[in-house]
């Protein structure tokens, strides 16, 4: 039963699984667990980076080409319940039309970024990503009628998943069942759905074809394989599952903007980081890099502050660890993790579960 | 040598198609600005294309250095007040020089460092090359953002190169005619160095065959090391420039120019220090004359005009040969 | 014996594949060593190990006296040693002049050395400011056999000179090789055309399967057309 829910693709290591389980237990319970707005906004973006580092994974580690466009596809995500609900009629109506136009505008650009691919060599395509991240962000900022420009927009949601919202007269187990409750609970069943959805893909016969091609690019054309084909279908379907994950976060923020969803911040510091730190073409491994990073930018602060004082007084090393340094050091752990662990905690982990 | 008519054309045409769309005064404005922007753009990708030729090595990292060297100069000239503000040239040449010095030697021995911490340990990985650069940029800025702070630093202008002057009814600023004369000085030097120095000898037969070149007893490695090190030196250069032009550094100062290097890489033809001489030039006037023609359009009119080049020339404009 | 070069039990993988399985050769000073075998025997990866461009995983490589087998390529090649690829590695973006200049120690020219260059191939004069590029098959394969020369080296090694080349430039060659063999230069020379084995040839290797199975005098395996038949699969003179 529960192979098949995971597609046959267990985690392969007892502290993977433990770890997994935890993460699972806490993100299901996290309305209970850990009552309180923030808790439940770190909670809920967790889930969302989670599909997102996972749907990078399909691009990444599963055909091996480093794309910078992913951002934009959680941007148009994001922007497409955004104006819809800024331009229709409040709704789940306006809800479905803004997810289904950005899933049509994404599933173009992927196509044709696949397509481009096709006459470049990897490091051009990545250079190529570049530029139409670039692209999408400068238009995302200049049509100002319709995106907000740089201040972004602001909406409201349907009544049901308004904070104001209650679903139950009398708190459950000592929690006020609102809006911002049921809206946590939309994210974490569509996360739950996708991210299976994409262990599915990964581990079908497509899937097992994608694998084929990173390994031996030229064996698996000799064995009749579109190489072309394969990665731009992988690249739509990444492209497909973070516009989904984007449209989530505007639900949850109630406000997309570019720096929200768009920016190169999110695709360096948050995406790539998540998926290379967790363990490249694993799936799982981004759902742990997406875990501890959307943490690490919560929680990493205050122990760096705590740090950072008692380190007054010898020069430069308060500098360093000064709380709004965080990112140096995921960003020395994400060096050392390519260097000396390519494969990621994920791959680390399994390897130890081999060796034991 | 066979020239490449159609690739060498491209320049003098497209100077040529701007000018019906405005008076001849503002065409040589905006032309000496997007000649001024080109040379600058020159000196950070040059160094970054001669990288990819010779070892097939692609850092992200490159615009860490950029920064680098904008922030090397708002120190240096912070430090020198007086001969900033005098109007003589030869304290304006002096600052620009010991700003440049500087720059010149952190630079290079922070490309040192990185190459050796960094690159060295990914030869021959692309996807390897590019996440481990792209870690060390986030790095890289960090520890910029920790010595120089995240707040915009201000950056003056020397007295003497304030100002412009009226040349054919144009007025052009005193700046872009030095960065388009040191621009050109790089150029013409890097082109000297490779046509007729045994090292530039080495650096063109190495962009085609490296093992060759070591079979013949050359330490290309260590070759490849002062490329490197040149490369992001030049970078540095590019940022002293490009800080001053702007006459503000933000950490992003960097970062943010890597988007048009890159473009110019490609479409110069990776590895092709002529190529990325034109496509920098072509880049400086398509961003002056869109923005002056549809301001909204700058950045994306050069990736427009990238795509339309690789769309001709997938390969880019200059392309290497590698056997 | 004098041994310039000598290898024992040398073994190279390539990637995941075990190429070369241990690999025993002489090559003797002042002598013309002649490196045989089927296409895939392992020729090719046994002068590549020498010149370091594919580390051995075990055995030594001796130049010399002194062990090469860890150095890197340039410092090998620096103890005297010139190569001459398969792929010929003409720098086709480079002038001939330029490959020579590359091709010579110091900024100047071995004056004697040039003049031989240009009495074996008169057409490397002629094209000296040419694009190496652009220059036939043939023509390239002296500009790669003129770099090894210009310069006065130790030993040569020189992979399959002839491969793909006319009668008439094979002949060429032949003769510079015969004239660089009166005067003592040791080479170490891949070649599948017999005539050009037996002209030039002292000694004799034969390899097979990533190993040297046979060695001996070239003048005793042209006489031998059964040993021939049962190392290379089919007699030399039907190479020709």
């Amino acid at each position: 039963m529960l192979d098949h829910i995971l597609s046959g693709d267990r985690p392969r290591s007892r502290i993977l699984a433990a770890l997994l389980l935890a993460a699972f237990v806490c993100l299901a319970l996290a309305p209970f667990l850990f009552p309180g707005t923030k808790a439940l906004g770190v909670a809920a973006r967790i889930c969302i980076f989670i599909v997102l580092a996972a749907s990078y994974d399909i691009v990444l580690g599963y055909t091996g080409i480093v794309s910078f466009a992913h951002a934009m596809f959680f941007g148009i995500g994001a922007y497409g319940v955004a104006i819809a609900l800024n331009q229709m009629e409040v709704g789940w109506l306006a809800i479905g039309v803004g997810v289904v136009c950005a899933l049509a505008i994404s599933a173009v650009l992927a196509t044709l970024i696949g397509f481009i691919s096709l006459r470049l060599r990897a490091l051009f395509f990545s250079m190529v990503t570049l530029a139409f991240a670039s692209f999408a962000l400068i238009v995302a900022t200049q049509l100002r009628d319709l995106t907000g420009g740089e201040d972004g927009l602001t909406f409201s949601l349907p009544r049901m998943l308004s904070p104001g919202f209650r679903l139950l007269a009398e708190p459950l187990f000592g929690v006020r069942i609102d809006g911002r409750v049921i809206t946590y609970y939309l994210v974490f069943a569509a996360a739950t759905v996708l991210f299976l959805l994409m262990l599915r893909i990964v581990n079908s016969p497509f899937g097992r074809v994608l694998q084929a091609i990173r390994e031996n690019e030229f064996r698996a054309q000799a064995l009749g394989f579109s190489i072309v084909l394969h990665r731009t279908l992988a690249g739509v379907i990444g492209a497909l599952m973070a516009t989904l994950a984007g449209a989530l976060l505007a639900i949850v923020l109630r406000y997309n903007g570019p720096a929200a969803s768009m920016s190169f911040e999110i695709m360096v510091d948050s995406i790539l980081l998540m998926t290379v730190v967790g363990g490249m073409g694993t799936l799982y491994g981004p759902m742990l890099g997406a875990i501890i990073i959307v943490l690490a930018q919560y929680y990493l602060q205050p122990g760096m502050a705590l740090l950072s004082g008692v380190l007054t007084g010898i020069p430069i090393l308060p500098r360093l660890f000064n709380p709004d340094r965080w990112l140096l050091w995921l960003g020395v752990l994400f060096v050392v993790i390519v260097y000396f662990f390519p494969t990621g905690l994920v791959g680390r982990l399994r390897e130890r579960a081999r060796t034991d | 040598m066979k020239r490449d008519w159609p690739a060498q054309l491209l320049l003098p045409v497209f100077l040529l198609a701007a000018l019906p769309f405005m008076s001849f005064s503002t065409w040589l404005t905006l032309t000496v600005a997007g000649a001024a922007m080109g040379m600058m753009l020159f000196l950070m990708a040059s160094g970054l294309t001669l990288v990819f030729g010779l070892m097939d090595v692609i850092t992200f990292a490159h615009g860490a250095f950029i920064s680098l060297g904008a922030y090397v100069a708002t120190d240096v000239v912070a430090a020198m007040p007086e001969m900033v503000a005098s109007h003589s040239w030869a304290a304006a040449l002096a600052v620009l020089a010991a700003a440049l010095t500087a720059a010149i030697l952190i630079t290079g021995v922070s490309g040192w460092i990185f190459e050796v911490v960094i690159i060295r340990r990914v030869y021959g990985s692309h996807l390897r090359q590019i996440l481990i650069t792209v870690g060390g940029l986030i790095v890289a800025q960090e520890l910029l953002v920790a010595v120089w702070g995240a707040n915009p630093i201000p950056i003056a202008k020397p007295a003497a190169l304030q100002g412009s002057v009226v040349i054919a009814g144009a007025s052009i600023e005193i700046f872009r005619l030095v960065a388009v004369a040191l621009g050109l000085a790089v150029y013409v030097c890097l082109q000297l160095v490779l046509s007729r120095t045994r090292l530039g000898l080495m650096v063109r037969a190495g962009v085609e065959n490296i093992e060759m070149v070591e079979a013949l007893g050359f330490r290309v490695k260590r070759l490849f090391v002062a490329v490197f090190i040149v490369g992001c030196a030049l970078a540095g250069v590019g940022g002293v420039m490009w800080g001053i032009y702007q006459g503000l550094v933000t950490p992003a100062i960097g970062p943010e120019m890597m988007i048009l290097v890159f473009i110019i890489l490609i479409m110069g033809g990776m590895g092709s220090v002529g190529g990325a001489f034109v496509a920098a030039i072509l880049v400086g006037l398509m961003t002056n004359y869109s923005g002056f023609l549809a301001p909204k359009l700058a950045l994306g009119s050069n990736i427009v005009l990238m795509v339309v080049i690789l769309l001709w020339r997938p390969r880019g404009l200059f392309p290497l040969v590698k056997s | 014996m004098d041994e310039l070069l000598k290898l024992s039990g040398v073994v190279t993988h390539i990637g995941s594949y075990h190429i070369l399985h241990g690999v025993d050769l002489s090559v003797r000073r002042g002598r013309v060593t002649m490196l045989l075998g089927r296409n895939g025997a392992g020729k090719t990866t046994t002068l590549r190990s020498i010149m370091g461009l594919w580390k051995p995983r075990a055995g030594s490589i001796v130049f010399d006296g002194t062990p090469i087998g860890t150095l890197d390529t340039p410092d090998i090649a620096r103890l005297g040693i010139a190569y001459v690829p398969e792929t010929m590695g003409i720098f086709s973006q480079l002038t001939v002049g330029e490959n020579m200049k590359l091709a010579a120690t110091t900024a100047r020219f071995n004056a004697a050395r040039l003049d031989d260059v240009f009495r074996f191939f008169p057409i490397l004069k002629t094209k000296w400011n040419d694009r190496a590029g652009l220059m036939s098959g043939g023509q390239k394969q002296m500009l790669a056999v003129a770099r090894a020369i210009v310069e006065n080296r130790r030993l040569m090694i020189i992979d399959e000179p002839t491969k793909g080349l006319a009668p008439a430039v094979i002949d060429q060659l032949i003769a510079c090789l015969l004239e660089l063999k009166a005067r003592d230069t040791t080479i170490l020379l891949v070649e599948q055309n017999f005539h050009m084995a037996q002209s030039v040839g002292d000694d004799v290797a034969v390899m097979d399967n990533g190993r040297v199975v046979h060695t001996g005098t070239m003048a005793a395996l042209a006489r031998d057309t059964e040993l021939q038949t049962r190392l290379l699969g089919l007699s030399l003179a039907a190479h020709q």
